[in-house]
């Protein structure tokens, strides 16, 4: 057996082609980013998410080298990207929330990256052209670029990032600041492409939709911490703590102890009111979290439907017209102190005939609602 | 009136005659002062570079420092210029007083501060977002220096054409420095104060209108190149 003097290291993931070590970030003083071990597997593309200034821009110019850690590794293939960051940099392509074009041909912009890497012209213009015309902006080249609209110059920027064939691409919040039809039009085109092309692929955003459709895993950060990672499944479904749920939209989170389990199901006691819960292993005490639009709300005396093992007596205390549906605050019981979400159609409501003060039930199945121990 | 036309009609004979007085001075007055602008473009461009994107202790009294400079008489350049280049000076050895180099140190020391001032103010116009992408676009040291010239390229040209308007229109410095020496220092400014005190008025029109034109055809073409919208 040769002895091995090596210092005991971690088990490098084959496939994983970014991994942070101990990254730390500290800014006036003030630790605002803190990841002790991050990986981002090959060819998959994981979904940065977390509320405004939770540190999801700072990791990712971390990654461009732009900000270094104040300790930590930060690994590419294995290798560490701070030895040579041009090179490491030019592995990689971002696009921000703003297309940030120069002043220069929607051509010649597609084209500025392939050229600092001196490659020949001929080349430059067959990939361009390709790009250009695969986001749709093709008809745009010969333009200048800061005369197409917000959403081509968004296409342009993308066009950009993907012309230098990245493997690993960067991209922070690229759909934000685009309306709503534009939005879908080149998230559906940018899946697309990247499900073509599959760069490891960070994207930052706090967007919880755009999160859940183009990543295959999702990383929570909020205040410059890991919370939680998983597919979109695990935490969209089952968040880690309170926080994480109230980021990923489940705006009913009680606090709940546990009365009896058994066959799957576990009672717990919530405001004076018994809710039942699908789980295999209840902890004592725990947080019960429901998303809003799991609830259903029907008159205080009304058959309920089977499937359905929670009923509670709720009185609501606003309506609010949000997007297409109608998001309706409750109280609980006569608990003025636990209050509930829902959400449902304006057609319900006026079905109904709910109104502020009205005496309803709000139902929901055991299935529904997730357990974080507290 | 008519001393201002018969002015303007001896430039006419003047250059039309082909004066070989007159051609030499132009020629000289515009290498002296195109070198010094060039001169304060290759050294002001990567300091105001470096002032709008770096941040060190003492950044804004150099700041503060240069904006003076923008604003600097230039007969007190001459004054300070000469005392150093006086045979008696710290730089006397050199040989350098009264001769076109003298004023083109002088011209430089006006036009630096314009340089400066100006393509700091230019640079630091860019959005600090687009320097990130340029850089993450791959670019290396030179080559973002030369995205940020290409991007500011507007305010570097009115940078370079403040500098040589500057030099080119003063006099105070040329005089001190030079001595207005026929032949060797006189330059269209110079001339133009001595032709007056000579009461020689036609003279000294026809050479402030051929400063004129001058500064306004070199103006013209870099109006033209700042003005372009290139693809």
């Amino acid at each position: 057996m040769p002895s091995n003097a090596a210092p005991p290291s971690l088990p490098s993931v084959a496939d994983s082609k970014i991994q942070l070590r101990g990254c730390c970030v500290v800014r006036d003083g003030r630790v605002v980013l803190d990841i002790p071990e991050l990986d981002v597997p090959e060819g998959r593309t994981i979904a940065l998410i977390g509320p405004n200034g939770a540190g999801k821009s700072t990791l990712l110019r971390m990654l461009q080298l732009l900000i270094r850690p104040e300790r930590g590794e930060l690994l590419l293939d294995g290798a560490p990207m701070q030895r040579d960051p041009i090179a490491t940099r030019r592995r990689m392509a971002a696009a921000f929330q703003e297309p940030l074009l120069l002043s220069m041909s929607v051509r010649a912009n597609v084209e500025l990256g392939l050229r600092l890497r001196r490659l020949p012209r001929a080349q430059r213009r067959t990939r361009a052209r390709h790009w250009l015309d695969r986001f749709g902006v093709g008809h745009l080249a010969d333009r200048h670029a800061h005369d197409v609209s917000g959403g081509e110059a968004q296409r342009v920027s993308l066009a950009r990032a993907f012309a230098l064939d990245p493997e690993v691409l960067l991209l922070d919040e690229p759909f934000a600041a685009l309306d709503a039809p534009t939005r879908s039009d080149l998230i559906e085109d940018f899946a697309s492409v990247l499900a073509e092309s599959r760069p490891t692929t960070v994207l930052v955003t706090h967007d919880r939709d755009e999160a859940r459709r183009l990543g295959d895993g999702i990383v929570v950060l909020i205040d410059g911490r890991l919370r939680q990672r998983g597919s979109p499944a695990e935490v969209f479904g089952a968040p880690a703590d309170a926080e994480v749920a109230a980021f990923v939209g489940i705006e009913n989170v009680w606090a709940a102890s546990l009365e009896r389990s058994g066959a799957g199901i576990a009672t717990y006691r919530v405001a004076g009111q018994l809710v039942d819960v699908a789980s295999a292993s209840p902890p004592a005490a725990a947080l019960v979290c429901v998303r809003p639009e799991a609830i259903t709300l029907f008159p205080p005396a009304a058959a309920v439907p089977g499937s359905a093992r929670n009923c509670l007596p709720a009185h609501i205390d606003a309506i609010n017209l949000v997007g297409p549906v109608l998001r309706i605050q409750l109280h609980l019981g006569h608990s003025e102190d636990t209050t509930a979400v829902a959400t449902v159609t304006p057609a319900s409501v006026e079905a109904l005939g709910l109104r502020v003060g009205s005496a309803v039930s709000a139902v929901f199945k055991a299935t529904a609602a997730h357990l974080i121990p507290r | 009136m008519d001393l201002l036309w018969d002015g303007i009609k001896e430039a006419f004979n003047l250059w039309i005659r082909g004066d070989a007085e007159i051609i030499e001075i132009t020629l000289r007055t515009l290498a002296v002062s195109s070198l010094a602008t060039v001169v304060s473009l290759v050294l002001g461009v990567p300091i105001g570079a470096a002032l709008a994107l770096k941040r060190f202790p003492g950044r804004r009294p150099l700041v503060a420092l240069v904006n003076t400079g923008m604003g600097m008489p230039p007969v007190v350049v001459g004054l300070f210029v000469a005392i150093m280049l006086w045979r008696s000076g710290p730089f006397g050895g050199l040989g350098l007083i009264y001769t076109p180099w003298a004023i083109v140190i002088a011209q430089f020391v006006i036009a630096v501060p314009l340089v400066i001032g100006i393509s700091l103010a230019a640079i630091q116009a860019i959005d600090p977002k687009l320097l990130d992408q340029m850089i993450a676009l791959g670019a290396n040291r030179l080559q973002l220096l030369w995205l940020i010239v290409r991007e500011a390229r507007l305010g570097l040209l009115a940078a370079l054409m403040a500098g040589f308007g500057a030099v080119i229109s003063e006099v105070g410095a040329s005089i001190m420095v030079g001595g207005n020496i026929a032949g060797e220092t006189r330059v269209l400014t110079t001339a133009t104060v001595l032709e007056t005190s000579r009461g020689r008025f036609e003279v000294a029109i026809a050479l402030g209108v051929m400063l004129l034109v001058l500064a306004y055809l070199v103006n013209l073409v870099f109006t033209s190149a700042q003005q372009r919208r290139p693809a």
